[in-house]
């Protein structure tokens, strides 16, 4: 035996892999638009239908947009039979459907929609409004998916989302209206919620609970005692105790005057300016940075990190409280920033879509943000219809955030893979 | 930096895993620690690693003791170490798996990936490595990724490196490439210790041998010392080596395989096609390195597999298609790959475990209810015919030694009437005793006119078991060789070169090269 170094030579024998493309992308698309087209065809729905591109403020201001309903509806379903067919093509031939046609796609569709459902209605349908009520509703879905996606990150799935946001809003509302400050408010529902966190990681980390079942019961713990307090406190107090300075609008000169996009994106409050800091901050923290490669080194493979001395309890407990922190920014939205008070439950289920936006973006801080985006469209989707007065019953309409949620989870956009060791209390043998 | 290790005690509960265990590695020097499965190597390389705590004996660096709270403390002093399970992150990048837990950082805590790429360059440039610092882990050969280890031990200039169990999942050409480079280290300063239970890896290798056997250091031993003599004193008792069979008796019951193929569940193709036949009374060992499609193999045989097409005909009976259940009814005996996972249920004892395949009707099960009474009697008897070490049949099977669980699992597979005989890894983790035993009743069955296929990735084992030897490379036959095949020979093919003049078996069917992928 010599002591060679250099490689035997590989044969070309690479493994086969037979199609890895799937018809499920084709055959949800065709159902998607069979159903459309099947709208279109029972309910025709005629008429103009009216979009309003234009605020008071723009320097230019765009006309309203006047078309056809049915005409639109008709070209944006063929758009969107276009697509399938590309699809359906691509995926004949062994690739994968790009995310950009499932984007033109959904966007057509929605244009469609829109156009039938805006149909004859005597009011315009104010496009300003809906995209930047989307972005304000999607803000607490944000927050909350970047603290989902920081603590499974690190391994600890963070069920407890919705806890966390609530209590945040409780505690802003109360310690707002205390202090007559929405910042003091804002301060206070970032500890509260790192103390969910805290007693989350507790029992996950330390104590090795299954995780499923500690975030359920903390969700259901938070829930019952805003729920009791709210009523035992909060209502008798209310002047006093839940009645917050919420934070002003803080419109960038000249910027927020562009149309569209101006009075949707830069005209917001600190909280959704520091929502989108957020989003790049954390992403390029988990990336970047020594702290990202150590808590994803830690939800991959925690015991190949104990092997090279980094504490994966710490920086499990540490990624969870951070993650519970900014949780807390998105609970602290509620009282603060959207409406001046607390109410019973008032995060109706927000930290759940959260927990989805975390899988649905492949635990990507910029793809759970978009995911969040998505999900907050469409609850603001549904309460615009009801405004402009929709042909759809509006309990459909409701329905609308959580279909969505479950098809994007049921893996519409392909594969995602979780971090390694998401789920597992790490336990040195 | 010399290593001195003194007076090592650790205790789990009752057992003693290390018994006042006395260790000295010298700079320069291999120092091997030989000894079995279980005889308690890993615990002192873990404590050595910092991992567990030692209750008693101090741990000394030229002639220091040291105190480490971690694996942090002992890679600071010097200590690295290569995992038998690589400790490495399969999403991250070779430069980040290096450089993880002793980044180097720009301001604000921004990684320094470029200090992480030039020092891989610069260590695999020394080592001829042929390592991408940017490439991803996962999709590294298992070799390479050892490469990787070895890397992120000596990035932290390590001066003591702890192989643990290295060779296990390396091909024989692999393996002697490892022997260079720890020959290399070694001529460049290092303490080495090298962790094996495979002797003739030691002898090639090693400058010092130290033998443990249930956690008591109980010898050294010369690299010029025989494999029997190294055997003995690793066991305890003389053992016999080689395997005592006579010339294959074929019969006309045979397995025949055609274009058998497997895909998993992401469409890759497992295994690719691949046609054998094995012979009633004759044993066809499918050798190669792990994850090369013999575990799936065996599966597919016994319909544990989803995606698979082509035909496996048992002595003219269709397989393919059929349920697991049926298979077994066939005459199928199958010794998983791993028992705790496969073969066993842990927390039933040996009774309950014995009669886990035939609770569907007599004798074990009448009118829906369990015969105790037979189970008990059956079960007794076969833990006297199987040699099962244990207090009674009422012992939890996953209190039982690796050794005498194989035996259990071998028992209930042995003693039905059987038509072919599959055995995956079936002396994975097991003691030499034992393993005598278990080769044994693998050619005792051959010999009863059974056909019988071994999954092996220990060539030894290969050899000395096989009829005829099937190897298998990412999920291809590369030729099926009689088992008198020289080694280097072998060795290529679990490379996935091919011999160049098939010596071929009469019954063999070469493979399948001409792949129209």
């Amino acid at each position: 035996m010599t002591a060679t170094t250099v490689d035997a030579p590989t044969p070309d024998t690479a493994p086969r892999t037979a199609s890895t493309a799937t018809w499920k992308a084709v055959i949800g698309l065709g159902v998607v638009l069979a159903l459309y087209a099947l709208l279109l065809a029972l309910v025709p729905h005629e008429g103009a239908a009216r979009f309003r591109l234009a605020t008071d403020s723009d320097f230019v201001v765009l006309p309203t947009l006047v078309v056809p309903a049915m005409t639109t509806a008709w070209v944006c379903g063929l758009v969107g039979l276009a697509v399938l067919v590309l699809a359906a093509v691509r995926t004949r031939a062994g690739h994968r459907v790009p995310v950009w046609a499932i984007a033109v796609f959904a966007a057509a569709l929605l244009v469609g929609f829109l156009a039938w459902a805006a149909a004859g209605s005597p009011r315009d349908l104010p496009v300003v409004g809906l995209l930047s009520g989307a972005l304000a509703l999607s803000v607490p879905l944000i927050y909350g998916a970047l603290g989902g996606v920081i603590g499974e990150r690190s391994g600890v799935v963070n069920i407890a989302i919705e806890g966390q946001l609530l209590a945040g809003a409780f505690t802003a509302a109360i310690v707002g209206s205390l202090t007559d400050s929405p910042w003091a408010g804002l301060f206070a529902a970032v500890v509260a919620s790192a103390l969910v966190a805290l007693v989350l990681g507790m029992f996950t980390i330390t104590y090795k609970v299954n995780q499923v079942i500690v975030g359920v019961v903390l969700n259901v713990l938070v829930i019952g005692l805003t729920s009791f307090f709210y009523s035992e406190v909060l209502v008798p107090n209310a002047p006093t105790l839940n009645s917050t300075t919420r934070f002003p609008q803080l419109p960038i000169p000249f910027l927020e005057q562009i149309p569209i996009i101006g009075p949707v994106l830069f005209d917001q409050t600190i909280v959704g300016y520091l929502m989108i800091v957020m989003v790049f901050v954390v992403w390029f923290a988990l990336f970047r940075t020594k702290w990202g490669l150590r808590v994803r080194a830690v939800g991959e493979h925690p015991k190949a990190a104990d092997t090279v001395g980094i504490d994966v309890i710490r920086t499990r407990y540490r990624a969870v409280l951070i993650g519970g922190a900014i949780a807390g920014l998105g609970g602290a939205f509620y009282t603060v920033v959207s409406i001046n008070q607390f109410g019973r439950e008032m995060t109706a289920g927000a930290g759940f879509i959260a927990l989805a936006a975390v899988i649905f973006g492949k635990w990507d801080p910029l793809r759970a943000a978009l995911a969040g985006l998505l999900f907050g469209f469409a609850t603001n989707l549904q309460n615009v219809l009801s405004v402009v007065g929709s042909p759809v019953p509006s309990q459909f309409m409701l329905m609308l955030p959580y279909v969505v949620t479950l098809l994007a989870v049921a893996g519409l956009v392909g594969r995602s893979r979780a971090p390694a060791a998401s789920g597992t209390p790490y336990t040195k043998e | 930096m010399r290593l001195e290790l003194r007076g090592i005690t650790k205790r789990f509960g009752a057992l003693v895993a290390n018994d006042h265990i006395d260790l000295v590695v010298n700079p320069g020097e291999i120092h091997s620690l030989l000894g079995e499965n279980g005889a308690g190597k890993s615990t002192l390389m873990n404590v050595l690693y910092g991992l567990y705590s030692a209750d008693e004996g101090q741990i000394l660096l030229d002639d220091e003791v040291q105190r480490f709270a971690g694996p942090g403390d002992a890679m600071a002093a010097g200590i690295g170490m290569v995992h038998q399970h690589f400790m490495l992150v399969p999403v991250f990048t070779v430069a980040e798996n290096v450089m993880l837990g002793h980044e180097s950082t720009r301001a604000g805590g921004v990684l320094d990936l470029e200090e992480a790429r030039a020092k891989v360059r610069e260590i695999s440039a020394r080592f001829g490595f042929h390592v991408d610092p940017d490439a991803l882990v996962e999709d590294l050969p298992v070799g390479v990724q050892q490469r990787v280890e070895i890397i992120k031990a000596l990035s932290r200039d390590a001066d003591v490196l702890v192989f643990d169990e290295p060779t296990a999942v390396l091909t024989p050409q692999e393996t002697d490439e490892l022997m260079g480079i720890m020959r290399q280290l070694r001529d460049e300063g290092a303490a080495i210790v090298f962790i094996t239970h495979k002797l003739r890896e030691v002898r090639a290798v090693a400058d010092r041998i130290t033998v443990i056997r249930h956690g008591k250091v109980v010898g050294e031993a010369r690299p010029t010392a025989s494999d029997a003599e190294l055997a003995s004193l690793m066991v305890g008792r003389a053992v016999e080596l080689t395997v005592h069979k006579d010339a294959p008796q074929l019969r006309d019951n045979a397995l025949e395989v055609t274009d058998l193929e497997v895909t998993g569940p992401d469409g890759q193709v497992l295994v690719d096609r691949i046609s054998f036949t094995v012979r009633g009374g004759e044993v066809l060992v499918i050798a190669g390195v792990q994850g090369n499609g013999q575990t799936e193999v065996t599966e597919a045989l016994l319909g544990l597999q989803e995606n698979v097409s082509g035909s496996v005909r048992l002595d003219g009976t269709e397989l393919v298609g059929r349920t697991v259940r049926q298979i077994l009814q066939a005459g199928v005996g199958f010794v998983p790959e791993d028992r705790n996972e496969d073969g066993l249920v842990g927390e039933f004892t040996i009774a309950e475990n014995l009669v886990l395949d035939r609770t569907d009707g007599p004798p074990f099960v009448r009118r829906g209810m369990l015969q105790l009474a037979t189970r008990d009697e059956f079960a007794r008897d076969r833990v006297a015919e199987f040699d099962v070490r244990t207090q009674g049949i009422e012992t939890r099977v996953g209190r039982l030694s690796g050794g005498n669980q194989q035996k259990v699992v071998l028992a209930r597979e042995l003693s039905r009437e059987l038509r072919l005989f599959v055995a995956a890894q079936p002396t994975r983790g097991v003691d030499v005793g034992s393993i005598e035993f278990i080769h044994k009743r693998i050619v005792a069955t051959r010999d009863e006119g059974v056909p019988v296929v071994v999954v092996s990735t220990e060539l030894d084992e290969a050899v000395a078991l096989a009829d005829r030897i099937m190897v298998m490379y990412r999920g291809r036959v590369v030729g099926i060789v009689p088992a008198d095949t020289p080694r280097d020979t072998l060795g290529l093919m679990m490379a996935g070169i091919a011999p160049e003049d098939g010596p071929g078996a009469p019954a063999g069917n070469d493979g399948d090269e001409g792949d129209a992928a």
